[in-house]
């Protein structure tokens, strides 16, 4: 019962259902106890409806109309290895920064500031390599501390002043991007580009942990022996699959983990469906929301040593937009702006469909004057069959 | 349910039907990547030239760019040209770290590579047979001694990319050129917002007697509107790199004193037919091509107003 998750009891009756059904046992056992057998929330469902009501599922039905249409329109290379590759790799850093941004929308909360964060902690980042000559574990740690903080301070704002984070995080959004500006032309003495942190950064473990391919031998060995494609000068097409997707996976069953399986997970679904209910049931919701803004900065800060780490420079620009990417993600994923109902595997695959769109369209004969076009109805095409197969399924709202 | 699955018939009907082109391939096809968007006026020049370049030598041209000025993402656009085998790349490289690996790895894929616009200084060494462009710093240079020849003494820089290298060199170049005071005035690339901020920095700052844009249509055109509301035409000298319509009859009337032509043009359609030639016959000039600067004063602006407008020059 529990552990059961809010996907279950998903129906016309709304949210502060879940909420109740999503809380530790103990805290609502006297209410669920009394009505007994006749309750509908106990009412047995079969597993086809169980796995249909989930929230993912319009995404990755989103996800197969893309393909289809991608598989009909692009230019066969496309879903080749490297293909597949140049498509995951947009759509992992997408996806870690969406990911968090769906935990945070399931905790009923905004980050408008996470685009402005990635540049800011790769500025950062850079910082503590090049100017203070930091060792690489040393500067990453410190990097995520400083995106803690600044993320403590968004949520905290939020709390305390109670204004909508919409608003709070709209600022911060203009502030990091200014300080990125600012600091990068302070730290450069003028340039609004940082380069040499690669070099700066040295090799070894940690190294290969943030940057270039994971499982290089893997596929040295299957391009040896023929099994994927190579270069005329013998090194394969794909060396290894690029780090930041090892993340993306990671991240994505750690986040769906979290939320299904813990007791940290209920309270984010109780903090964004109903805030007064969740504190009256002893949800320390303002620890909670402040949590999941330090995590959201966070996983800002990897993305920005991600990439840092793998172009070896940073500048002013750097994911200019991604806040808007990641919430659409997020959205495609199944999250409701209003909180309390999302999950983070959705978003897992919404960010694969944002980047299959914006890369797969170089791979139509599509002008690309009409490139934002095709990304804005794309989008909203999947977002409109996902919601379609959502109310199908689930006969909700 | 029934008139989805109709609409999904259709849709797919559609992509069948926009499929088609796709099949009828030309075996020569040439991927331009590029990081100007395409609402950039300068860059449709460029894209004009790849269009006709490829009209001109009868071969596939296709012109790639980031939505915006990203190069986490045209890093990835070039690894999707790259996959695609052309019969050769052109790519511009505002960010050598970025863009190099890339770059690198379209010329272990034994893809001949062409580098237009920026990145004069990296081509060479990333495996590219030659770049066409100009020399940002030495062009900055040259506008600067003009414009402390015509008078001036305190100049303002507004940089609409902020972030890419080439135009940070464009304003360093100025003030080696200019001798005087240069201070860098960081904008978007919406010309209200670029036009609203000048006309700040000049009332902020009276001493201030010479602009120098780094694009025409972006951040000229509203340098020489703001100079104008500030009342202050002729007094402050506004001159630009690149070129628009709207700026060369600005220098045509006098109120904007040149604009730096780098001829954009060629860096499209130069490399197309240079590629298209070393794919048919294996031809290739034997080093860079630079494609500017033509400082265009009042005499010579009438003339090329027109071509401008056409999005020739």
């Amino acid at each position: 019962m529990q552990v059961a998750g809010s996907f279950f009891f998903t129906d016309p009756f709304g949210e502060a259902l879940m909420v109740n059904t999503t809380q530790p046992t103990a805290n609502l056992a006297p209410a669920t106890a009394v009505k007994a057998i006749q309750d509908e929330r106990l009412r047995e469902v079969s597993l086809l409806t169980k796995i249909m009501r989930r929230p993912e599922l319009g995404a990755l039905a989103g996800l197969v109309l893309v393909t289809i249409f991608f598989l009909s329109t692009a230019d066969a290379s496309m879903f080749t290895l490297a293909g597949i590759m140049n498509i995951l790799s947009p759509a992992s850093q997408l996806g870690i920064l969406a990911i968090a941004a769906a935990l945070l929308m399931i905790g009923g909360e905004f980050d408008l500031s996470i685009g402005s964060m990635v540049a800011f902690t790769g500025l950062v980042f850079g910082g503590f390599i090049t100017l203070s000559g930091w060792p690489l574990l040393v500067a990453i740690a410190a990097t995520f501390v400083v995106a803690a903080v600044l993320g403590g301070i968004n949520g905290q704002m939020v709390i305390r002043t109670r204004l909508p984070s919409f608003i709070v995080t709209l600022a911060f959004l203009f502030i990091l991007r200014g300080l990125s500006l600012v600091g990068l032309k302070w730290a450069t003495g003028g340039s609004t580009q940082m380069r040499g942190i690669g070099d700066q950064a040295g090799e070894g473990l940690i190294r290969e942990l943030f940057s270039g391919v994971a499982f290089e031998g893997v596929f040295s060995w299957l391009a040896a022996h023929d099994v994927i494609a190579k270069f005329p000068n013998g090194t394969p097409t794909v060396t290894g699959v690029p780090i930041s997707i090892v993340w993306f996976i990671l991240f994505a069953l750690a986040a769906t983990w979290l939320l299904l399986r813990t007791r940290a997970g209920n309270w984010i679904f109780a903090a964004g469906g109903d805030a007064n209910a969740a504190r009256n049931s002893g949800v320390p919701v303002d620890r909670v929301k402040t949590a999941l803004f330090m995590l959201t900065a966070a996983a800002a800060a990897l993305v920005a040593i991600l990439t840092v780490l793998d172009a070896g420079s940073t500048d002013a620009r750097r994911g200019f937009q991604k806040e808007f990417e990641a919430i659409i993600a997020a959205v495609i994923g199944g999250c409701l702006l209003t909180g309390g109902y999302g999950s983070a595997i959705g978003a897992f695959f919404g960010a694969i469909i944002f980047g299959m769109v914006s890369i797969g369209l170089t791979y139509t004969r599509f002008d690309s004057d009409w490139f934002q076009v095709f990304l804005g109805a794309m989008l909203l095409l999947a977002v409109l069959f996902n919601n379609f197969i959502r109310r199908k399924v689930t006969g909700e709202r | 349910m029934k008139s989805f699955i109709t609409g999904l018939a259709a849709a797919a009907a559609l992509t069948l039907a926009v499929a088609v082109p796709a099949a009828a391939q030309q075996n020569t096809r040439i991927i331009v990547v590029s990081h100007g968007q395409a609402n950039d006026p300068f860059w449709s020049v460029v894209k004009n030239g790849v269009a006709a370049g490829g009209q001109d030598m009868k071969v596939q041209v296709d012109y790639r760019a980031p939505e915006t000025f990203d190069m986490v993402a045209m890093a990835q656009l070039i690894d999707a040209a790259v996959n695609q085998k052309p019969a050769g790349l052109i790519v511009s490289i505002p960010d050598s770290s970025a863009l190099g690996p890339s770059i690198q790895k379209a010329v272990a894929a034994g893809i001949p590579v062409i580098s237009m616009n920026s990145g004069s200084d990296v081509s060479k060494k990333l495996g590219a047979l030659l770049h066409v462009g100009q020399d940002e710093i030495e062009a900055g240079r040259i506008a600067g001694a003009k414009l402390k020849e015509l008078g001036g003494k305190v100049g303002l820089c507004v940089n609409q990319e902020v972030g890419n290298v080439s135009l940070d060199l464009r304003c360093k170049g100025f003030g080696e050129g200019f001798g005087g005071k240069v201070t860098v005035l960081p904008v978007t690339n919406d010309p209200a917002d670029i036009r609203a901020k000048v006309k700040a920095a000049v009332a902020a700052d009276a001493s201030i007697d010479t602009i120098l844009a780094l694009g025409a249509g972006t951040a000229g055109e509203p340098s020489v509107a703001a100079v104008k509301e500030a009342g202050k035409t002729g007094a402050i000298r506004v001159a630009t790199f690149d070129m628009s319509a709207g700026f060369l009859k600005s220098v045509a009337s006098g109120e904007a004193v040149f604009a730096i032509d780098q001829q954009q043009y060629l860096q499209g359609y130069l490399p197309v037919v240079f590629l298209a030639n070393y794919a048919k016959y294996g031809l290739m000039p034997g080093g860079n091509v630079p494609s500017g600067p033509n400082l265009i004063t009042k005499e010579k602006a009438a003339q090329v107003i027109d071509l401008s407008a056409k999005g020739i020059r």
